[in-house]
C-alpha cells in the first residue's frame, strides 16, 4: 500500500458506500413499492376473474336506469352512466361553487367584525367563530337536514316573502321569466367585467408611469352594476316573473332548491366561513399598524390606505390559506352522500350498487377529486403569485 | 357682581371645587367610558350596537325560555314533554345509555363506562407538563390502551367476547380519534422526512403519496378501506372492518400531518445539519436526536389543527356504517315516541363535541405560549 | 407507504388475521369450520327482515335463514357472525369474502348472477315493488302520483323499478335517494316524500315498526315489478352454493311433510322412507353435501320450517302481518316447490 493511499482509498470507499448506498435504498424501496402494488392488483384482479366479476370501465357506456333528483343537464334514466355520473359532477360542481362564494362573502364579514372597535360585534363574531369551527360539519349536515324534514308540507309551507316558500320539499322560489333581454344582460355582465379589468389594467400602467392616480373602483361598479341594467332597461324592462305556485304534490314554477342542498350548503358555509373568518382576521391583523400610520402621514385617503396598503400585504397573508379552505369545501362537499344529495359521491355509490364494480366507481370518484383539487391548486397558486411579494 | 368674598369662604370655596375635580368627569371612566369607546365610538357605530342589541334582544329571551323555563328533565316521559313549553331535555335522560354506547351490550355496558373512565385519565395525565417524559408517558398509554381493548373487546378474565361491530357510542369515537392520531403521527414523520430525504425515488414516491391522499376526500378513503380494500387481499384473508377503517384514517391524516411537520423540517437552519454532519453523526441519529426533537417542537401548535379536525372527522366512520356517538344519537332520536325533540339531542351530542374540540383548541393555545417560553433563539 | 403496510401487516396479523385453510371442503365451508363461525351479511335496520332486537340478539326473516345454514353446518343456529351492510356495502363485501353467504332482501337479477359475480339460492320470498303513500293525500292508484317526490334506496333493483313505472304511466317524478335506510325512512315518515318505494315486507316493516300511526299509510295495489329475493354466494365454489341452495329447500321440503320444530323428533321415527331420508334417519344426504347428516332435522328443529320462519318473522306472529301470498307451497297454490331429497 502506498504512503497517501490509505485516506484517499477510504475516502473513495466511504463516498462510494455511500452512493452506493443511497442507490440501494432508492431500488429497495422502489422495489417493495411496486412489488406491493402488483401484489395488490394480481390479487384483485385474480378476484375478480375466479368469481366471474366484470371489470373494466367499459359499464361507463351502457344505460343506467336510475333517475337523478337534481340535474342542470337534460337527464333520463335511459342515459349512460358516464352522463349520469357527470350529472352528480355538475351538483358537485354547483354545491362547490355557491359554497365558496357565501363562504368567503360571510367569512369576510366574520373577519372584519372580529377585529371591529366594536366591542359587542367583535365578541360576536368570536362566539360564531368557535360554535361552528368546534362542531363536527357531519353533525351540522345532520342537524339542518332535520331541521328542514321537519318543516311543514308544501301545502302548510312557510311563505315569508311573496313568492318565497319554504317546506320540507326545499326553498322555492321566483325566479325572473327567461327573455332574450336577459342574454343582453349577460353579455353585458361580460363586456362590463372585461372593461373594469381593462381600466384597472391601463390605471396601474399609467400609475407606474406617471405616478398619477385614477379611481378606478367606483368606475368598475359602475360598469359591472350599469351596464346589465342599461341592457335591461333598453330591453324594455321585461319583469315578468315566474311565481312557484303549489300543483299537486309539489311545488311548480320557480326555483326549486331540495332540502338536501338547502342543508347541505347551510353546513359548508357555516363551518367554512368560521374558517375563513379566523384567516381574513390574521391576515388583517398581519399588517403593521404602522402602516396605516405612514400612509395617513402622507396623506391618502382612507379608502386608497385600504386598496393600496392593507388589502395587498393581508392577501398575501390570506391567499395560501384560503386555497386550503377552498379545497376543504369541495372535498367536504361529498358528505352529501348521507344525506342523499345526488352529488358525485352518492351518484357513483348507486353506480357501484347496479354493476357491483366497485373499484373502478371509487376509482373515478378519486380521479374527479383529484382533478378538481389540482385545478383549484394550480388557479389559487397562480394568483398566489401574483399577490405574493416579486423578487 | 356681588361682594368679594372672604379669604377664608374663598379658600373654602376652592378647596371644594378642588374636590369636585378630583375624579375626572363621569363620563371619561369606568362602564360609560368603556362602552363610549367599544360601543358608541362613532354614529356607524352607535347604530350598529343599537341594532345588533335589538336583534339580540328578539332572539335570546325565547331561547332561553325555551331551554331553561319551560324545559322538562324528568321524568322521562314524552307525555310530559308534548305538555311543557319548552325543550324536551329528558330525552337525553332516556337515551343516554343509547348514545352513549350504541349497540355494546346494554347488560355489559360497565366496560366502555370503565373504558372512558381510564381514557379520560390518560388523557388528562398527558396534557399535565410534569407527566411529559417517555418514561411516564410511554407506559402510560401501554397500560390503558391494553386495558381499554381487553375492556371493550373481552375474551379474557372472564369478560365475555364483544365483537367490534357492536361497539358503539363515545368508546367508538374515542377509539377513532386515538388510532388516527397514533397511526397518523408516525407516518407523518416519515412520510415528511421522505419529502425532505435527498435520494430522488423516496422523495418522488412521498411526494405522490401525501398529495395524493390530500386532494381525495375523506369519504372516498373510507369506502375504499371499508368496501373495496378486501378485493385486494388474497382469498380467505380477512382484516376486521373497524381496522380497516382506523388504518384509512390513520393515513388520511398522516398525509396532513406530514406537510406540517415538513414546515417545521424545513425551518431548523441548515447550519444544524452540518454541525451533525460534521460530528460524523449518522442520517438517522441527526434526524433522531437532532432535528426531529426540535422540528417537532415548532410544528406542535400546527398539528393541534389537524388532531382537532380528526376529532371532529371521527364522525364520517358512520358513513361506512360504524355506530358513533353520532350515529347513536341519531339512532336513538329516530325513535317514534321521541322523534320530535331531536333538536334537544343534536344540540346535547353538539355540545359534547364543541367542549371536546374546543378545550383541545384551548390546550394548543396554552402549549403554544409553554414552548413559546423555553424558546432561545 | 413504505411504514404503513408493514405495521398494517402487524396488527391484522396480531389480531385479526383469518388464515385460509384449504381442505377437501370447497373454500368456504373448510373457512368457516376453521373459523367454528358463519359470517352472514345482512341488512340490520329493518325489523322483522334484519334487525338486532334491544338485546342485540339478530332477528328477522333473513337472519333466520343465516340460523338455518349454520344449524346445518355446525347443529348450532346460533354460530352465525351479522355483518350489517348497507346497499353499497353488500356486493363487494361478498365479493371480498369478508362474508360467507348474503342474506340480505337481494333480488336475483341477471347482472348480479353475471357480471356482478354472485349464484343466487332458491328464492326465498317472492315480492314485488310497492308504494307507500301517506294516506292524507287521498291517492288510491299510482297513476294519480303525477310530479310526486319519491323516496327510494340507491342503487336497489327498485330505484330502476320506479323509474321504469313512472315513465310506463308517462307522469312526472322527483326522487330523493339516501343510502342510509334510517334516514330514508325518516325522510318518508316526515313527509319529506310523499311516496316511499321498496319492496312489499320493506314497506309493511316501516310501516309496522316506524310509523307512529301505521293506519296513516297506505300501501298502494300496484304492482311495479316483481322482486324475488334470495340468498347469494360467490360464484366459483359449487359446494358452498349447493350447501346453501339445499338449506333453502328444506326449509320448503320439511314445511310440505308437515314436519316442523315441534313435531321434528316425534317425526324422527316415522316409517314414512321420504321423511326418514329427509331427516337423515336413513341415507347419506348430508354427508353428500358436505355437512351434518341430519342437517335438515337440525334445520327444522331449532330454527323452523318455512311457514314457521314466515309466520314468526313477518306473518302472523309478527307486527308486519303480511299475508304468505304467492309464498305458499305449491300445493296451496303458492311458488314454493323443492326438488326431491333424493
Amino acid at each position: 500500500m502506498a504512503h497517501d493511499g490509505p485516506p484517499r482509498q477510504a475516502l473513495a470507499a466511504a463516498l462510494g458506500s455511500l452512493v452506493v448506498r443511497s442507490l440501494a435504498v432508492q431500488v429497495a424501496t422502489a422495489v417493495v413499492v411496486a412489488a406491493l402494488v402488483y401484489l395488490l392488483v394480481s390479487n384483485a384482479a385474480e378476484n375478480l376473474v375466479r368469481q366471474g366479476i366484470a371489470s373494466g370501465f367499459g359499464f361507463l357506456r351502457h344505460e343506467a336506469g336510475y333517475d337523478v333528483g337534481e340535474t342542470w343537464i337534460q337527464h333520463s334514466a335511459r342515459n349512460t352512466y358516464a352522463h349520469t355520473l357527470f350529472v352528480g359532477f355538475l351538483n358537485t360542481l354547483y354545491v362547490s361553487v355557491l359554497g365558496i362564494a357565501f363562504a368567503t362573502l360571510l367569512g369576510i364579514v366574520v373577519g372584519v367584525a372580529r377585529v371591529s372597535r366594536n366591542w359587542l360585534i367583535a365578541r360576536l363574531s368570536a362566539v360564531y367563530v368557535e360554535v361552528f369551527r368546534n362542531t363536527p360539519l357531519l353533525l351540522q349536515i345532520v342537524f339542518w337536514y332535520t331541521v328542514m324534514r321537519q318543516l311543514p308540507p308544501p301545502r302548510q309551507a312557510l311563505h315569508p316573502f311573496e313568492g318565497v316558500f319554504l317546506s320540507n320539499r326545499g326553498l322555492v322560489h321566483a325566479i325572473p321569466v327567461w327573455t332574450p333581454v336577459h342574454g343582453w344582460m349577460l353579455a353585458a355582465l361580460l363586456v362590463g367585467v372585461g372593461a373594469s379589468l381593462a381600466l384597472g389594467y391601463w390605471s396601474r400602467r399609467r400609475r407606474e408611469a406617471t405616478g398619477a392616480s385614477t379611481p378606478v373602483l367606483w368606475p368598475s361598479l359602475a360598469l359591472v352594476l350599469g351596464l346589465p341594467v342599461g341592457a335591461w332597461l333598453l330591453g324594455g324592462a321585461p319583469s315578468a316573473v315566474d311565481l312557484p305556485a303549489l300543483r299537486g304534490f309539489n311545488f311548480r314554477g320557480g326555483a326549486t332548491h331540495s332540502p338536501e342542498f338547502v342543508a347541505l350548503l347551510t353546513s359548508l358555509v357555516a363551518y367554512i366561513s368560521a374558517f375563513i373568518g379566523e384567516i381574513v382576521r390574521a391576515g388583517i391583523q398581519a399588517v403593521a399598524i404602522g402602516q396605516r400610520e405612514a400612509a395617513r402621514s402622507l396623506g391618502l385617503r382612507e379608502g386608497l390606505i385600504l386598496r393600496l396598503i392593507v388589502i395587498p400585504q393581508a392577501l398575501r397573508v390570506i391567499v395560501p390559506p384560503l386555497t386550503s379552505q377552498y379545497l376543504n369545501l369541495v372535498k367536504d362537499s361529498s358528505l352529501a352522500v348521507w344525506i342523499g344529495y345526488p352529488d358525485l359521491v352518492s351518484v357513483a355509490n348507486t353506480a357501484i350498487n347496479q354493476t357491483g364494480q366497485a373499484v373502478e366507481g371509487i376509482v373515478i370518484m378519486m380521479t374527479v377529486y383529484l382533478t378538481i383539487s389540482l385545478s383549484i391548486s394550480l388557479f389559487m397558486n397562480w394568483y398566489n403569485s401574483r399577490v405574493a411579494l416579486r423578487g | 357682581m356681588p361682594a368679594a368674598p372672604s379669604p377664608a369662604a374663598a379658600l373654602a370655596e376652592r378647596r371644594a371645587r378642588a374636590r369636585a375635580a378630583l375624579p375626572p368627569p363621569v363620563e371619561r371612566v369606568g362602564a360609560l367610558r368603556w362602552m363610549r369607546d367599544n360601543l358608541f365610538s362613532s354614529l356607524a357605530n352607535t347604530l350598529l350596537t343599537l341594532l345588533t342589541v335589538a336583534a339580540l334582544a328578539l332572539v335570546v329571551p325565547p331561547i332561553l325560555m325555551w331551554a331553561f323555563v319551560g324545559s322538562v328533565w324528568y321524568p322521562p316521559d314524552p307525555e310530559v314533554c308534548r305538555a311543557a313549553t319548552g325543550a324536551c331535555w329528558a330525552v337525553i335522560v332516556e337515551k343516554h345509555r343509547v348514545m352513549f354506547f350504541g349497540l355494546y351490550p346494554y347488560a355489559e355496558h360497565w366496560r366502555p363506562f370503565l373504558a372512558v373512565i381510564l381514557y379520560v385519565v390518560a388523557v388528562a395525565l398527558t396534557c399535565w407538563r410534569r407527566c411529559w417524559s417517555w418514561q411516564v408517558l410511554v407506559p402510560l398509554w401501554a397500560a390503558s390502551l391494553a386495558a381499554i381493548v381487553v375492556l371493550m373487546l373481552g375474551g379474557i378474565f372472564g369478560l365475555t367476547v364483544i365483537d367490534t361491530g357492536q361497539w358503539g357510542g363515545v368508546p367508538l369515537t374515542m377509539v377513532v380519534f386515538t388510532a388516527t392520531v397514533t397511526l397518523g403521527l408516525p407516518l407523518g414523520v416519515v412520510l415528511a422526512l421522505g419529502r425532505r430525504s435527498e435520494m430522488p425515488v423516496i422523495r418522488l414516491l412521498s411526494v405522490l403519496f401525501i398529495e395524493f391522499i390530500r386532494a381525495v376526500p375523506l369519504v372516498t378513503i373510507l369506502f375504499c378501506a371499508a368496501v373495496v380494500f378486501p378485493l385486494f387481499l388474497p382469498p380467505g384473508w380477512n382484516v376486521d372492518k373497524m381496522v380497516r377503517v382506523l388504518i384509512g384514517m390513520g393515513i388520511f391524516y398522516g398525509c396532513y400531518f406530514a406537510e406540517v411537520i415538513r414546515g417545521g423540517l424545513q425551518a431548523i437552519p441548515r447550519g444544524q445539519y452540518e454541525a451533525a454532519a460534521s460530528l460524523g453523526l449518522s442520517y438517522w441519529r441527526t434526524t433522531r436526536k437532532i432535528i426531529l426533537p426540535q422540528a417537532l417542537r415548532i410544528v406542535i401548535p400546527g398539528l393541534m389543527n389537524h388532531i382537532i379536525s380528526a376529532f371532529k372527522n371521527s364522525t364520517l366512520v358512520i358513513i361506512v356504517g360504524l355506530f358513533d356517538l353520532l350515529n347513536a344519537t341519531g339512532a336513538a332520536v329516530a325513535d317514534p315516541l321521541w322523534i320530535r325533540y331531536y333538536t334537544e339531542g343534536y344540540l346535547f351530542v353538539a355540545a359534547v363535541y364543541f367542549v371536546g374540540a374546543f378545550a383541545l383548541s384551548k390546550y394548543s393555545q396554552q402549549l403554544e405560549r409553554w414552548l413559546a417560553e423555553g424558546r432561545r433563539y | 407507504m413504505r411504514t404503513w403496510v408493514p405495521m398494517a401487516a402487524a396488527l391484522t396479523a396480531a389480531l385479526f388475521l383469518t388464515p385460509s385453510a384449504e381442505a377437501a371442503d370447497g373454500p368456504t365451508l373448510a373457512a368457516a369450520k376453521a373459523r367454528g363461525q358463519l359470517i352472514c351479511g345482512s341488512d340490520g335496520t329493518r325489523p322483522g327482515i334484519s334487525a338486532p332486537d334491544s338485546r342485540g340478539v339478530w332477528r328477522g326473516f333473513d337472519v333466520d335463514f343465516c340460523r338455518a345454514i349454520s344449524a346445518a353446518v355446525f347443529g348450532d343456529p346460533d354460530k352465525v357472525k351479522y355483518i350489517p351492510l348497507t346497499p353499497v356495502q353488500r356486493f363487494p363485501a361478498l365479493q371480498s369474502g369478508e362474508i360467507d353467504v348474503l342474506s340480505r332482501v337481494t333480488t336475483h337479477t341477471l347482472t348480479r348472477d353475471t357480471a356482478v359475480g354472485f349464484d343466487f339460492a332458491p328464492i326465498n320470498m317472492y315480492a314485488h315493488t310497492a308504494i307507500m303513500v301517506h294516506k292524507e293525500l287521498g291517492v288510491t292508484e299510482g297513476k294519480q302520483l303525477d310530479g310526486a317526490s319519491v323516496c327510494v334506496p340507491p342503487g336497489s333493483t327498485i330505484e330502476r323499478n320506479v323509474a321504469d313505472f313512472w315513465q310506463q304511466k308517462k307522469i312526472k317524478y322527483k326522487p330523493v335517494v339516501i343510502e342510509n335506510l334510517k334516514e330514508l325512512n325518516d325522510a318518508y315518515l316526515a313527509k319529506r316524500c310523499d311516496v316511499m318505494a321498496n319492496f312489499l315486507p320493506g314497506l309493511a316493516t316501516v310501516r309496522a315498526y316506524q310509523a307512529p300511526k301505521p293506519e296513516d299509510h297506505i300501501i298502494l295495489p300496484d304492482v311495479l315489478v316483481k322482486e324475488p329475493l334470495a340468498m347469494a354466494v360467490r360464484h366459483g365454489d359449487n359446494q358452498w352454493a349447493d350447501i346453501v341452495r339445499w338449506v333453502v329447500y328444506a326449509t320448503f321440503e320439511t314445511e310440505e311433510k308437515g314436519v316442523n320444530s315441534k313435531n321434528a323428533d316425534e317425526m324422527l321415527k316415522t316409517q314414512d322412507p321420504e321423511v326418514q331420508r329427509l331427516l337423515g334417519v336413513s341415507g347419506d344426504l348430508g354427508e353428500k353435501l358436505g355437512v351434518r347428516k341430519d342437517f335438515v332435522y337440525q334445520i327444522v328443529k331449532k330454527v323452523g320450517n318455512y311457514e314457521e320462519i314466515w309466520e314468526n318473522t313477518v306473518g302472523k306472529n309478527s307486527p308486519l302481518k303480511l299475508d304468505r301470498g304467492l309464498n305458499k307451497l305449491w300445493r296451496d297454490g303458492g311458488l314454493l316447490y323443492s326438488p326431491p331429497f333424493q
